[in-house]
């Protein structure tokens, strides 16, 4: 039998019974729309959560005191951890292709300031901080490199801070006090909006030695590394951890990039995506019980039509082809009205709610229809196996 | 052509076995018109099946141009039933989908023979049935005399030696039956061996020879001296 004889023979059929291969394809075609939405729900969150990473650049790696131990060591024992100085972070602008080094350290304090206070969250870092996380400076400047050690006390503000403390009125030159301390403040940041809850413009920025002073802490939180654009990451870190075990006599802290920090985030996602996907394809499978159930009916209607084809000289793989190619495209035609319905709605919501987490993604779409076609052919198997194995004398007796 | 060697066929109901054939011998020319007679359940539909390699014997041997049918596996019997075999039926058999032409085609489509082909053969076959203006109507647009009309056109479009018609006149009235015998015997007069199932005297008396069954015994045999 020619190929296209065969797809004319299953359309032709497929198309004899409109209003039912429709009704059934329909199933098939609600769990290909919702595997579409739910996986373009996924991907658009991940969408999202890369952005709100990547905001600060991609070209950083980040040094944190301490190493994760997998071993149950009581870390009170053996602890040799040397604290992350300032001195370290200064160390490390020497490490090849390292842009900036920039000690961070954080905590929480009030602030005074025009008659108001507020407790807002204190970020001590370097006269770097602007580059290192592409945070633009609005108004006045950022810290002036000053000795890391002594640095005069100047304060950037937040915007959400200087708006609380001095409303429309210009901060620079005025005085704030950040827990009793008294700072002068030279600059505002822009608007940053808040990341995963935490509000960037409800924050002042002072250097980080006094920072460390005024929370009593001798090593910082974290030192963040920016490095030249397009350089290897790998010899980046290797510099570092070659820089700082000297210095610290062995390795007791730990090195992340940003490409780690992406890479788990991402293989998270990838999982919320895929697990959303899963619960789309259950309504799949119902489409694919729907399936067998029409083509069961199919079969036991046309028990003569089967009978015939073996009189005329049909072998029993053809028959069973024949069927499962009906079950097949009542899938396929399912699928694909499901995943113009899909991806109708994806775009309406996107029109509408442009800011809407929803990502459209072919390779999901795709791999729907797939599993669409899949399905039909696994419904259709054993109803077309029954039409293969029917006795063509009983067959040809059915009326 | 045809030749049949104690052929049995047995069919096991609930705990009685029944023979539906029991021990036939028979032997058929290239060319003969025959018509199959006697009362319901006395083994003639299951003759008729057995010749048309729809079901196999239970016993003894069928040679089909020579060849024992025995050794055949299904694939072969497909092929035999294609190229040599054409069958009518009682209750025709059309597909209500397909319009009387594409009815026609359906063994070359199952033989893989290409469109063009197929389409002058098909319309031919109708030709020869008289049925060439009807090409195009589905089978519930036509009368029942001219679905089993296409029903023969579809029997002889792949060229069969053996025309095998089970009650081919049981559904149609007395007129239509005649022009459907007449058209059977035209296609013997070709050359064409046709063998007819019937319990309708009128039409079996017309058969060159007639076998009489009762209870799967070949009771009598009017080509045997």
């Amino acid at each position: 039998m020619l190929p296209r004889d065969m797809l004319r023979y299953v359309v032709v059929s497929t198309l004899s019974h409109r209003l039912r291969s429709a009704l059934t394809a329909l199933g098939i075609g609600i769990g290909v729309a919702a595997v579409v939405l739910l996986t373009s729900i996924g991907e658009g969150l991940r969408d999202y959560m890369l952005a709100e990473f990547t905001q600060f650049g991609t070209n950083i790696v980040a040094v944190n005191p301490g190493v994760n131990t997998t071993f149950g060591m009581p870390t009170g024992v053996l602890n040799t951890q040397r604290p992350l100085s300032l001195d370290d972070a200064a160390a490390l602008r020497r490490v090849p292709w390292v842009v900036a080094a920039m000690p961070a350290i954080q905590g929480n304090a009030s602030v005074k300031g025009n008659g108001r206070e507020r407790r807002v969250t204190i970020s001590g870092v370097g006269p770097e901080m602007p580059l290192v996380f592409s945070f633009r400076v609005a108004l006045g400047s950022f810290l002036p490199p000053d000795d890391p050690r002594s640095p005069r006390a100047y304060a950037v503000l937040g915007s959400k801070l200087r708006k609380e403390l001095f409303g429309e009125r210009s901060p620079l030159g005025e005085r704030v006090r950040v827990a009793g301390e008294r700072y002068r403040v030279v600059g505002v940041m822009e608007s940053k909006g808040t990341v995963l809850g935490f509000d960037l413009d409800d924050a002042i920025y002072i250097p980080a030695a006094r920072a460390l002073e005024m929370f009593d802490r001798e090593s910082l939180m974290e030192i963040d590394v920016l490095y030249e654009e397009g350089a290897p990451v790998d010899e980046v870190v290797k510099g570092i951890r070659r820089v700082l075990s000297a210095r610290h006599g062995g390795v007791d802290f730990t090195i992340t990039t940003q490409q780690q920090m992406l890479d788990v985030l991402g293989s998270v996602l990838d999982v919320v995506t895929f697990a959303v996907g899963a619960l789309g394809s259950i309504s799949l499978l119902v489409g694919g019980v729907g399936i067998f159930t029409i083509m069961t009916i199919s079969v036991r209607e046309r028990t003569f039509e089967i009978g015939l084809l073996r009189a005329v000289g049909a072998l029993r793989r053809q028959v069973r082809r024949l069927f499962i190619g009906e079950s097949i495209l009542l899938a396929a035609i399912g699928g694909v009205a499901g995943l113009l319905f899909g991806a109708t709605i994806v775009r309406l919501v996107t029109l509408f709610l442009p800011g809407a987490p929803l990502s459209w993604s072919p390779a999901y779409a795709f791999a729907a229809e797939l599993l669409a076609v899949l399905i039909g052919l696994v419904a259709g198997v054993v109803p077309a196996q029954r039409a293969a194995m029917l006795d063509p004398v009983q067959a040809l007796r059915a009326e | 052509m045809i030749e049949l060697i104690e052929v049995c066929r047995d069919y096991v109901v609930g705990d009685q076995v029944v023979h539906a054939l029991d021990h036939v011998s028979l032997r058929i020319p290239a060319g003969d018109y025959v018509s199959i007679m006697g009362p319901s359940g006395s083994g003639k539909s299951t003759l008729l099946n057995i010749l048309g390699l729809m079901d196999r014997p239970t016993a003894g041997i069928y040679r089909l141009d020579g060849v024992d049918t025995s050794t055949m596996n299904d694939e072969e019997l497909a092929h035999a039933r294609q190229h040599q075999i054409g069958f009518v039926f009682q209750s025709f058999h059309l597909v209500p989908r397909l319009n009387a032409l594409e009815n026609v085609e359906l063994p070359m489509i199952l033989a893989g023979i290409p469109p063009k082909q197929r389409h002058s053969r098909s319309l031919g076959a109708l030709a020869k049935v008289g049925l060439s203006k009807r090409a195009d109507h589905r089978p519930n647009q036509l009368s029942g005399g001219e679905r089993q009309r296409v029903a023969i056109a579809r029997a002889i479009v792949m060229q069969p030696k053996l025309l095998l018609a089970d009650e081919p006149t049981g559904n149609l009235d007395s007129k239509s039956g005649g022009e459907i015998i007449a058209i059977l015997e035209q296609l013997n007069g070709q050359g064409l061996t046709v063998l007819v199932v019937t319990h309708d005297p009128a039409i079996g008396g017309r058969a060159r020879r007639q076998l009489q069954f009762r209870d799967g015994r070949l009771l009598h045999d009017s080509g045997q001296s």
